[in-house]
């Protein structure tokens, strides 16, 4: 087997595995899988996004909780008003409305962000990224019409023509769907010429700089097209768990997607997937042992960060070179 | 005039509690080249030794002391067993790591002393007010923590400009590597500046005690306004540090008393309330974000 294919081999099979996943849970009956699957899918949306920027970008963002909250906030607060009869045609509840416009709202979000936070680099830009999305938190936290603090229940999911995926295995795979869709088109992202650009400016800024590129708009157009894709995400959650709340955006949550990258392998894209599947088995493993499972995560993921740099699968991916 | 002088005197106490948090975190940053989230969970341990051993002795110098030797011996730990190893490591890795030491630090407290938050009453030398003013009772408390803010803010300058361990610190923060060849150990001298931070952290838990609640979780609410501190007064400066404490915790202080009116007269009370504690919590990173805007590395960068 070349090294060329390994990935593309690796990534196939990963999929097998998640497509395969709701028969192995009907055949032995384990009711609960099908949530902890979808949670991992759409998780695992919001990490591929944030490997973009960062494997690729080297923009180590501390706020992408901040899209994954937003996402969510817009479907929840449409069909709020909608279910108030307070919009203009009666409000909506398909899908192919509410979902683009959810997106829509996080990258015109991670325009100003991006816009703002790219001013700075190093540990300013984590800060000010961080400093953003607990701006967001305090604001959904503090908007008592959507909730405020006990955040929002949605009555059900958005709509789509012919399927209906209020079924959670409908809705399974129109996730892994999306996954697959955003991941391909992540891939391609970064092997076109604009991802080869954005990769020299991460090897060297300077070097790239006197090339004739100007970084920003690289950097700002990648940041915004992570930002949309964690969005998704958001908008995925709101609609699987058919609820809200500020603990979305959290900075807890930054933390929790930057620490499922760096598991499953920077800069591979695919090894995201797997570390989000880790992450979140490893915490639905834990929680059924102990109520304490936090103080077994957390020496791990100080022991990924020690001691494997590329993750638990970077290797075979021939991902990242550790930074 | 009264009610502004005593928000002013508010936002000075918890400039000052911000201070002793992010003077460490801006050394250990500045000399090592570490984020460290860690940071707020010094503080935690520092409220709880001061909370369950004054608890359990009656003494409220028993309880500092415990407090201050448990920071320092915590942070010495996490220094020698992770920290150490994230020297010169990309910022991805120091945040990841130290991320993973907080949820570490918090179930382990959790597991320790329970998730009842635990109370620390006023011990009675500090408890009572003072007359400033005509028109102004202050809380004693408060004034003490100010002074001590103060103290700490002479003694650091002091310790770094005026004493051998200051000049080797500010010598390892320009080049490392001479100062090893020096014959300096390098690595006791790391040590000791992260275990000095944690003590400052100790010391802010303990005078934090009997004005909050002690509970878990409590290190990372003032760890974020720390690191908002320190990137606001300038990465890896105390002065910027000292002057950004001040900025932040006036600017805490004084959008409390006053942003809650403004919002009031403009919006019905029952919206106004929410919007306005969230808009005030939110108004610190307002502030971090215009002052990155104008000065991207602070107001008082650090020459590299």
């Amino acid at each position: 087997m070349t090294d060329a294919r390994r990935p593309i081999l690796f990534t196939l099979g990963v999929f097998a595995v998640l497509a395969l996943l709701p028969a192995v849970f009907a055949l032995t009956g384990w009711t609960s899988g099908m949530g902890l699957a979808t949670r991992i899918v759409i998780y695992a949306i919001a990490v591929v996004a944030l490997d973009l920027i960062i494997g690729y970008g080297a923009m180590v963002s501390f706020g992408h909780a901040m899209f994954f909250g937003v996402g969510g906030y817009v479907v929840a607060i449409v069909a709020h008003h909608t279910g108030l009869g307070e919009l203009p045609f009666g409000g909506t509840n398909a899908a192919f409305i509410v979902w683009p416009l959810a997106i829509l709202a996080c990258a015109a979000l991670g325009l100003v962000v991006g816009w703002l936070a790219l001013k700075t680099t190093g540990v300013q830009f984590i800060m000010i990224t961080l400093a953003f999305a607990q701006m967001v938190f305090f604001l959904l936290i503090s908007v008592q019409v959507y909730g405020g603090d006990d955040g929002m229940m949605i009555d059900r999911r958005n709509t789509l023509p012919f399927v209906d995926i209020g079924r959670p295995l409908i809705f399974y795979y129109l996730c892994l769907l999306l996954l697959a869709v955003w991941l391909g088109f992540c891939r391609m992202f970064v092997n076109s010429r604009f991802g080869l650009v954005l990769q020299a400016l991460r090897q060297s800024e300077r070097r790239a700089v006197n090339l004739g590129i100007a970084p920003l708009s690289f950097r700002l157009a990648t940041f915004v097209t992570s930002a949309m894709g964690t969005g998704l995400a958001g908008v995925l959650w709101a609609n699987y768990a058919r609820f809200v709340s500020p603990d979305m955006a959290a900075w807890t949550k930054s933390g929790e997607f930057m620490a499922m990258v760096v598991l499953g392998g920077l800069g591979t894209l695919t090894g995201p997937i797997v570390g989000a599947a880790a992450f979140v088995g490893l915490e639905e493993l834990l929680s059924m042992w102990t109520e304490h499972w936090m103080i077994v995560m957390g020496p791990l993921l100080v022991i990924v960060a020690l001691f494997r740099r590329r993750g638990l699968v970077g290797s075979l991916l021939g991902g990242d070179r550790a930074h | 005039m009264i009610f502004f002088l005593e928000q002013l005197l508010n936002g000075l106490q918890y400039g000052a509690m911000l201070f002793m948090l992010a003077s460490g975190l801006t050394l250990i940053f500045g000399i090592m080249g570490v984020i460290n989230l860690t940071h707020g969970s010094f503080y935690m341990v520092g409220a709880y030794g001061a909370a369950v051993v004054t608890a359990a002795t009656g003494s409220v110098v028993l309880g500092a002391v415990a407090a201050l030797a448990g920071a320092a011996l915590y942070g010495t730990a996490v220094e020698i067993a992770v920290v150490r190893r994230l020297y010169g490591r990309d910022h991805l890795y120091q945040v990841l790591a130290t991320f993973g030491l907080i949820l570490f630090s918090n179930e382990a407290m959790a597991l320790l002393a329970g998730r009842q938050p635990r109370f620390l009453e006023i011990p009675p030398l500090l408890s009572g007010s003072v007359h400033l003013l005509p028109g102004l009772d202050y809380p004693v408390i408060r004034l003490a923590f100010i002074a001590v803010g103060a103290a700490v803010a002479i003694g650091l300058w002091l310790l770094v400009n005026h004493t051998r361990l200051g000049m080797l610190i500010r010598a390892g923060a320009d080049d490392r590597e001479m100062v090893d060849a020096l014959g300096v150990d390098i690595r006791r001298l790391y040590t000791i500046v992260f275990a000095l931070g944690a003590v400052l952290c100790g010391i802010a838990g303990v005078m934090a005690a009997p004005l909050l609640a002690v509970e878990i979780g409590m290190g990372e609410r003032i760890l974020i306004a720390g690191f908002v501190v320190i990137v606001v007064g300038g990465v890896g400066s105390v002065r910027g540090a000292l002057a950004g404490a001040l900025l932040i915790g006036l600017v805490d202080g004084l959008g409390r008393a006053y942003l809650p009116q403004i919002i009031q007269s403009l919006l019905p009370p029952s919206i106004a309330d929410t919007l306005a504690a969230g808009l005030v919590s939110a108004s610190i990173y307002v502030i971090m974000a215009l002052v990155l805007l104008v000065r991207p590395l602070g107001l008082f960068p650090v020459r590299s």
